[in-house]
């Protein structure tokens, strides 16, 4: 066997790695009754949950609750998936400041227990820039890491 | 009134060099094709080329469907035609396209220099309070300034390329630029066809024709608003107004190499257009990796996810053309000399490019969509730039397949022994990684792929993006390495005769430097132990390398400098990365509740913020940290000033000073007088008390725009070993009323005590004063005041309420405390009983939520980008004079 290819088959070796692991890590876009099912089967690989934030007949948001003087690392709300299930959810960080104006919510986490566990946010605000357009920002609760 | 002028010259000018595009494109291409039929006059079927070629050039400007067709005209040409109008009318063409290009940019920038809102461009992006230093930035934000900005960049490039890279490249490879010049002219040419097909979206569109349904434009056609909606505040910053062009200079790079490699192969040279295009490609690589780490530095001063690389999918659209770009290097230099990986190279440059076009595709046709934070809105040019990457993609493909079999290539089998070897092994590395990164952001290209054949899928990009690209990437870079060192001994002959003692020195030097770093920094994590033994032993074979080429010829240390840079900057990320320590831990140890699931994980839950009341220092790390208020920034006044010193006026961006502005002794404005601010800014002073008693303050900065929420940038301390990185995460809303809420009162006896918003207060004495804030105390006149000690876990604090009879009215001055958010007025005195009593009324109290990270040898990885570049220079330095010495 020629050293080329040796070289060949290891690099096909590393690209098959490389889609398989992408396969493998990349996460799905659900529901939460889905993620509830995921979670009692023992598969705890983080989700996305688009949804809706819980609105009262005036438009307020209702069923959050952030307060810093108690701690600023909880921050706890209801979002309603795209099967209209609420659900609670926790973020183990200050609340994103334009959490109340954003008309999307996407949730990245697992189910854990009663509530949703999530380790970053998505939210689609309304574009300060463009009319008529959302954009996305991102939040995230973190622990440094390489 | 609305100027119309100026916006109708500048599209004129953004058709001229639409067309002028073509014409050269077209003129080139005859030029080109031109060449063999001239000098091969006697041939009889030559003219017919020729003349094929001409009847269909329109097409083949936009289609490159005549690849095949060039394939055939295989003669060799040494000697140019006499005479070539066709080239002259090209040349002429590309000169007046860039004139043009350069008349678009003007008549923009004039438009938003003179704040012409009746133009949506200015209207969107510009404001009458954007500094002038920052109205160049407005160019960027939307996509039609930033294709402005490629078009100029690939013009310059272009000019310059039609001097100096000789008569025999110039007409096939200005075909290529003069057609991706056509490309990216049409992207803002905003032509409507019919109703509803566009072709580019144009940058002088006026306010009521980009907004037609706006209700004001039924009533006043000529509405023009008094201001605009002002630039993104992320984007006013210094590195925005710089990382930009120099990202968008490396984008028009690509197209360097690009360009030659087409043009060799269309010339049937597949192997001279390496020696002209490779300074170019070392220029290249240099100047994007600095645009790279310019929006990485951009990004570690401004946003707040509190580091320099993210791993969006919009670094990584140019971090992939990068690594390709570098590979590409490696596997020119490999075939410069000989025809081993001569095809590598040729499919490397041509990927680069194409690469870039990718990456444009998918920042600016919104199919990231959810997936990205900074990607362009849709402008409705996703089917244009499709096309665009489609064409270049045929047209590179079909050429090199019709040409693979003039190729040639080496049969000898590849030898471990040679340094042809370990180059192109580097380069399949690099590739790999590039491969790596590329999969997965296009995830979402997946889902729309599918989308498009009707299946649904509802896959998304992996929940945890870091760990997923690094557990790659890390081990790459553990191989490039090591690479590098093997590489660099091949390629300066130290390893000869098959023996491998060369290397055995380094070896041990790099394991015994590891073992002390290890040692001495107790790492633990055994991938961080591989970096960084990889990264010490690229250092130290690279860094003997250098010290014998130095001595023999300082010209040739580039590849040694270079290495020895991406080793230091790959230490710099392990440590500031891997050690970087959360300063602001949540140590308080209150519990917070008792359910279970705040107990269970207290310890590995994400307690990394903390929250500062006003004016109270807390314990973090090493540090006492105190929140000291709020500050704004005045545009010419050096520092801080308290947020209460001035007042805005609301929409405006001056404000009204409340009391003299003196900055380091010296008086700027006094009270009353009108300075210009930048409201949207809202700074909070967080001072640092080191262990050493050295005090020092912060300014994380949260900014406010009327028709946004909050976004926090943080505030670096930079010393030599380590940065001190804070920004606020959570503060109260700054445009919030203060609230006050009912009043309380109190009536009390000297030295009695009572509670004064959960605080202990003890009324210490009344006694008379002569002096009360904006009353004037009279002989007539009677004043006093109260001294009400307020305790608190940080010790006392003092309130004096006073209580003021003037002309027989009485006066009772509020007295305001926010750090212990009340508000206290002495209402009554009753000689009677000795009892006084107070008005009280409680507040939120000011403060911050704040995070606190401690990045240690973070400059290794600065210092490492400028050795990069300082190597790749003298490369590309290097390169270039051999180029001209061939000629």
């Amino acid at each position: 066997m020629k050293i080329s290819h040796i070289i060949g088959i290891i690099v096909i070796a590393i690209a098959i790695g490389v889609i398989a692991s992408t396969a493998g890590d990349a996460s799905v876009y659900t529901t939460f009754t889905k993620a509830e099912k995921m979670a009692q089967d023992g598969d705890d690989k983080m989700i996305h949950v688009v949804g809706k934030l819980k609105k009262d007949a005036h438009g307020q948001i209702v069923d959050m609750f952030y307060n810093p003087a108690i701690d600023p690392n909880h921050f706890e709300f209801t979002l309603v998936d795209n099967d209209q299930r609420a659900q609670k959810v926790i973020f183990n960080s200050p609340k994103p400041q334009d959490f109340d104006r954003s008309e999307q919510v996407v949730v990245i986490g697992a189910m854990q227990g009663d509530h949703f566990q999530c380790k970053k946010i998505l939210l689609k605000c309304p574009s300060k820039y463009q009319n008529n357009k959302l954009e996305t920002t991102e939040h995230e609760a973190k622990t440094a890491q390489l | 009134m609305i100027h119309t002028t100026v916006g109708n010259l500048g599209h004129f000018f953004v058709i001229l060099s639409f067309v002028t595009a073509l014409v050269a494109t077209v003129g080139y291409f005859l030029s080109a094709l031109g060449k063999p039929a001239s000098v091969q006059a006697k041939a009889v079927e030559e003219p017919q080329l020729a003349y094929a070629g001409e009847s269909i050039s329109n097409e083949a400007s936009f289609g490159g469907k005549t690849a095949k067709r060039k394939a055939k005209s295989t003669v060799q040409v040494t000697e140019p035609p006499a005479r070539d109008d066709w080239k002259k009318l090209a040349r002429w063409a590309f000169y007046v396209h860039g004139a043009a290009v350069v008349g678009v940019a003007a008549c923009l920038f004039y438009i938003i220099f003179n704040h012409y809102f009746e133009y949506h461009y200015a209207w969107s992006h510009s404001s009458r309070a954007l500094p002038v230093k920052y109205m160049i930035a407005c160019f960027w934000e939307s996509q039609e300034g930033s294709f402005l900005l490629w078009l100029f960049w690939n013009a310059v490039l272009g000019a310059i390329l039609i001097r100096t890279a000789g008569s025999k490249w110039e007409a096939p490879m200005m075909t290529i630029f003069a057609l991706v010049q056509a490309f990216l002219a049409s992207m803002i040419l905003g032509v409507v066809f019919g109703d509803s097909f566009k072709i580019g979206s144009s940058p002088f569109l006026l306010l009521r024709d980009a907004i037609p349904d706006a209700p004001i434009f039924a009533t006043d056609p000529n509405f023009i608003p008094k201001d605009g909606n002002g630039l993104n505040p992320l984007l006013q910053n210094y590195w925005m107004v710089i990382h930009p062009p120099t990202l968008f200079l490396g984008f028009a790079l690509t197209l360097v190499p690009f360009a030659f490699c087409v043009a060799g192969l269309w010339r049937n040279q597949p192997s001279e257009w390496i020696r002209p295009a490779l300074p170019w490609t070392l220029f290249g690589a240099m100047i994007l990796g600095v645009g790279i780490m310019m929006g990485g530095y951009w990004a570690y001063e401004t946003l707040n996810f509190g580091g320099y690389w993210n791993w969006d999918p919009v670094e990584n659209a140019v971090y992939v053309p990068w690594l390709v770009m570098v590979a590409s290097i490696h596997g020119m230099l490999i075939a410069k000399r000989s025809s081993t990986g001569l095809k590598t190279a040729i499919i490397l440059a041509i990927s680069t490019f194409l690469l870039v076009l990718y990456a444009t595709f998918l920042t600016r046709s919104g199919i990231l969509g959810n997936a990205s934070v900074h990607s362009f809105t849709d402008l409705g040019l996703s089917g244009q730039l499709l096309i665009y990457l489609l064409v270049f993609v045929a047209v590179s493909v079909v050429l090199a397949a019709s040409k693979w079999k003039f190729i040639p290539s080496d049969e000898k089998e590849a030898s471990i022994y040679t340094k042809e070897f370990w180059l192109f092994i580097g380069a399949t590395v690099l590739c790999l990684a590039a491969f790596q990164v590329i999969a997965t952001t296009s995830i979402p290209v997946y889902t729309k792929i599918l989308e498009s054949f009707g299946k649904i899928t509802n896959l998304a990009l992996p929940a945890d993006q870091i760990a997923h690209y690094n557990k790659f990437q890390v081990w790459f870079f553990v191989a490039i390495c090591l690479l590098t060192g093997v590489g660099q001994y091949m390629w300066w002959r130290k390893i000869e005769a098959k023996k491998w003692d060369a290397l055995i020195t380094p070896g041990i030097i790099t394991l015994l430097i590891s073992a002390g770093l290890i040692a001495f920094g107790s790492m633990k994590n055994p991938v961080y132990m591989a970096l960084l033994v990889a990264s010490v032993f690229a250092l130290v074979t690279n860094g003997s390398i250098l010290i014998g080429v130095i001595r023999g010829n300082y010209r040739f240390s580039g590849g040694a400098i270079a290495h020895i840079g991406m080793a230091l900057m790959l230490l710099g990320i392990l440590y500031s990365a891997g050690f970087s320590k959360v300063i602001s831990l949540n140590t308080t140890g209150l519990l917070i509740s008792k359910q279970d699931e705040f107990t269970k994980n207290d310890n590995k839950e994400n307690k990394e913020n903390t929250l500062l009341w006003l004016n109270q220092p807390e314990r973090m790390g090493p540090y006492q940290l105190t929140y000291r208020g709020q500050r704004i920034e005045a545009r010419d006044v050096p520092g801080y000033l308290s947020r209460k010193d001035v007042m805005v006026i609301e929409g405006d961006f001056h404000g009204i000073a409340q009391r003299d502005i003196e900055q380091n002794g010296k008086v700027y404005y006094k009270k009353g007088d009108t300075l210009a601010l930048y409201p949207e800014n809202t700074y909070y002073e967080v001072e640092y008390r080191e262990p050493g008693g050295k005090v020092f303050s912060l300014y994380p900065r949260a900014q406010v725009n009327e028709r946004m929420g909050l976004l926090a940038s943080p505030d670096i301390r930079h010393k030599v070993d380590r940065d001190m990185y804070t920004y606020v995460s959570s503060v109260p809303d700054p445009n919030a009323e203060n609230k006050w809420e009912k009043t309380e009162t109190y009536s009390v006896a000297i030295k009695d005590t009572f509670f004064l918003n959960d605080y202990v207060a003890i009324l210490d004495d009344v006694v008379r004063t002569n002096e009360v804030d904006g009353i004037e105390v009279g002989p007539e006149d009677a004043a006093v005041r109260a001294r009400v000690r307020v305790l608190d876990k940080n010790g006392e604090h003092i309130l004096s309420p006073a209580f003021v009879i003037k002309n027989r009215m009485v006066a009772h001055p509020a007295e305001i405390s926010d750090e212990l958010g009340v508000r206290i007025q002495l209402n009554e005195i009753d000689p009677r009983t000795g009892k006084f009593t107070f008005a009280v009324n409680r507040t939120q109290r000011d403060y911050i939520v704040m995070k606190a990270v401690e990045k240690p040898l973070i400059n290794i990885l600065w210092i490492g980008t400028l050795v990069v570049v300082l190597g790749l220079s003298i490369s590309t330095v290097r390169r270039y004079r051999e180029f001209q010495k061939s000629r």
